[in-house]
């Protein structure tokens, strides 16, 4: 099993959420989130004081898929977020050792 | 077993309910036989009529006449007035404590609100007890005297002095209002730092030391700067110039500078954190100015309208003054730049409102606008000191500035209160006026520069004005209330 974290646009996650639907994944997270990476922040103005902002509007997005679909998950996601300007935000990868179903105590990837 | 008995009592109040509706028509009815019982019974016995007896009837229905007009006209002006004083009320909560909880940081919005709202409730009992009768009682030149505490002979019957036509308890609550807005929005200046124990004992002696004298001399019969009840300075100020916006103004920036900065001001960011909030406010205030300024006619004709327009051309004028001043400067107009522009406007107008022409009241509020954006945007950020939410630059500056503009715009077209035909303001050709509105001013920055600086002093001394740092750090939400404003968890 393989845990994918995504760090995405806002306004991209219906997108995302719909392609990831469309392959079979089953269960997501969504997360408001706020971060930075290589894009740079704005400024805002209140009363005339300058505010400037770092920190930027994100939704994090965890889904665990069985190892066969994470490439078609990524690929999924990749294509429904990019719209090819800096901001579009990050992938991360990593390995899942176990899930359990609470309801009923399935373990494994039948729990996913 | 239970639900008979529930028709059993059902049934008894619908017959109660119908018993008492028939028995009080019939005594309607009763009612409204009566007079025409009583007209008939003149009319036949006064066939053959004396000259002495029909004059007599004459004068006689001439007098119900005129105590029919005047029943009618303080029905309409007490109308006007009582929906005035709910208008003004709603400008302290909601409007001013959402316009000010806007502007904090998130943790502070409830202690925020919390400082306006208390004002609602503690200077109102005040008011009753004894700030009623320091400000509206007869007294000398500076203060009134202690004639109506617990409002002892504050009735129904009219203040010919005050307002001829409305019960003086309606002039009475309706001045209320005003003493209560006063207080509230000097919290603006020392937001987010305050313990509220402090605040609300400051606040009293406040109200007693600096907002009584100053309405006393400005609205009280004998008062110093009363312009219609014969004051040695008549000073226009036509709903509260320098009453409410120099003195809390003023005040406000004495409180900033004494208490000291916010942690971290200027360098930790504290934007506010809901501009939606602030602008839901501004709009409050903009609607509840009406009761404000055109209320301040004390009656529902000419003159409120002539105040009405005032004051909705000098908001319209001051927003798009401050938004154009930002525009050029920022390059972008903010929604918190017009909403800003707006009350200033409004705090501008507030002297001048029952003086001025509609179009003196679109330059008043131009000026305003764009004067009042360099008060908050540069001169505060020249001196560093933290109002926080710019009471001074909002309230003291526009207020000051519009007191002095009144002397300059005021005409007799509007509001002959010299005189017929007598010059007014500076532009009519009185400039001496424009001495007196300096006077006026320069008073009430004086009282409540000394004022407010013995009144914080003592209360320091006393029990201390500012929050811990931690308390500080947490927020007032949570160390001064033991809540909070946003729970995100439920």
């Amino acid at each position: 099993m393989q845990k994918i974290e995504a760090v995405i646009q806002p306004s991209k996650l219906d997108a995302v959420k719909d392609a990831l639907v469309e392959i079979g994944v089953e269960g997501m997270t969504i997360t408001e989130a706020r971060g930075h990476g290589r894009q740079k922040g704005h400024t805002e103005f209140y009363r005339g004081r300058e505010y400037s902002v770092d920190l930027l509007p994100k939704v994090k997005l965890e889904v665990v898929v069985a190892d066969a679909m994470l490439d078609k998950a990524i690929l999924a996601i990749t294509t429904a977020a990019r719209t090819g300007t800096i901001g579009d935000g990050k992938i991360f990868v990593s390995k899942i050792d176990e899930a359990i179903r609470i309801r009923n105590d399935e373990r494994g990837e039948i729990a996913l | 077993m239970r639900l008979p008995v529930a028709k059993v009592f059902l049934s008894l109040l619908f017959v109660l309910i119908l018993s008492g509706s028939v028995m009080s028509g019939s005594r309607m009815l009763a009612q409204t036989t009566a007079p025409g019982a009583a007209a008939a019974a003149p009319a036949a016995s006064s066939l053959p009529m004396s000259q002495t007896d029909r004059i007599a009837a004459l004068e006689k229905q001439n007098a119900d006449n005129a105590a029919l007009i005047a029943a009618a006209q303080t029905a309409g002006d007490n109308a006007w007035m009582l929906v005035s004083a709910a208008l003004v009320l709603m400008m302290s909560g909601p409007g001013l404590a959402l316009f000010y909880g806007g502007l904090v940081r998130k943790k502070n919005i409830l202690g925020t609100m919390m400082q306006t709202f208390a004002m609602m409730a503690v200077i109102t009992v005040l008011w009753a007890l004894v700030t009623y009768s320091l400000a509206f009682g007869e007294g000398n030149a500076f203060i009134g005297g202690l004639h109506n505490v617990f409002l002892r002979g504050v009735g129904l019957a009219p203040d010919a002095k005050y307002a001829a036509t409305i019960p003086l308890q309606t002039f009475m609550v309706y001045q209320l209002m005003f003493a209560i807005i006063t207080p509230a929005l000097i919290t603006g200046a020392f937001a987010e730092r305050m313990k509220f124990s402090a605040m609300l004992v400051f606040m009293v002696l406040w109200a007693l030391f600096v907002y009584s004298p100053m309405a006393h001399m400005v609205w009280g019969k004998g008062g110093l700067l009363n312009a219609s009840l014969g004051g040695r300075f008549p000073t226009l100020d036509f709903a509260g110039g320098t009453v409410v916006h120099v003195t809390s103004g003023v005040s406000a920036l004495i409180t900033a500078l004494y208490l000291g900065k916010r942690l971290g001001y200027p360098k930790v960011p504290m934007p506010p954190h809901s501009v939606v909030n602030s602008f839901i406010g501004a709009c409050l205030l903009w609607v509840g100015w009406f009761g404000f300024n055109a209320g301040s006619a004390l009656s529902s004709g000419t003159l409120a309208t002539s105040a009405f327009v005032a004051t909705h051309f000098g908001a319209a004028a001051a927003a798009i003054g401050w938004s154009v001043a930002e525009w050029i400067r920022q390059g972008k107009p903010s929604a918190l730049g017009a909403i800003s522009g707006c009350v200033a406007g409004l705090v501008a107008i507030t002297p001048a409102a029952g003086f001025v022409t509609p179009m003196s009241a679109l330059w008043i509020g131009l000026i305003a606008g764009v004067f009042c954006y360099f008060m908050v945007v540069k001169v505060k950020a020249a001196f560093g000191y933290d109002d926080s939410l710019d009471a001074f630059g909002v309230h003291g500056a526009g207020g000051t500035m519009g007191a002095i503009l009144t002397g300059v715009f005021a005409t007799s077209v509007i509001n002959p209160i010299f005189g017929a035909g007598k010059a007014t303001g500076l532009l009519e050709g009185n400039a001496h006026q424009l001495l007196n509105q300096i006077v006026g001013v320069a008073i009430a920055w004086s009282l409540s520069i000394v004022g407010t600086l013995i009144i914080l002093f003592v209360v320091d001394k006393l029990i201390g004005l500012r929050v811990s740092e931690e308390d500080e750090r947490e927020g007032l939400d949570l160390s001064q209330h033991g809540e909070e404003g946003y729970d995100w968890a439920h």
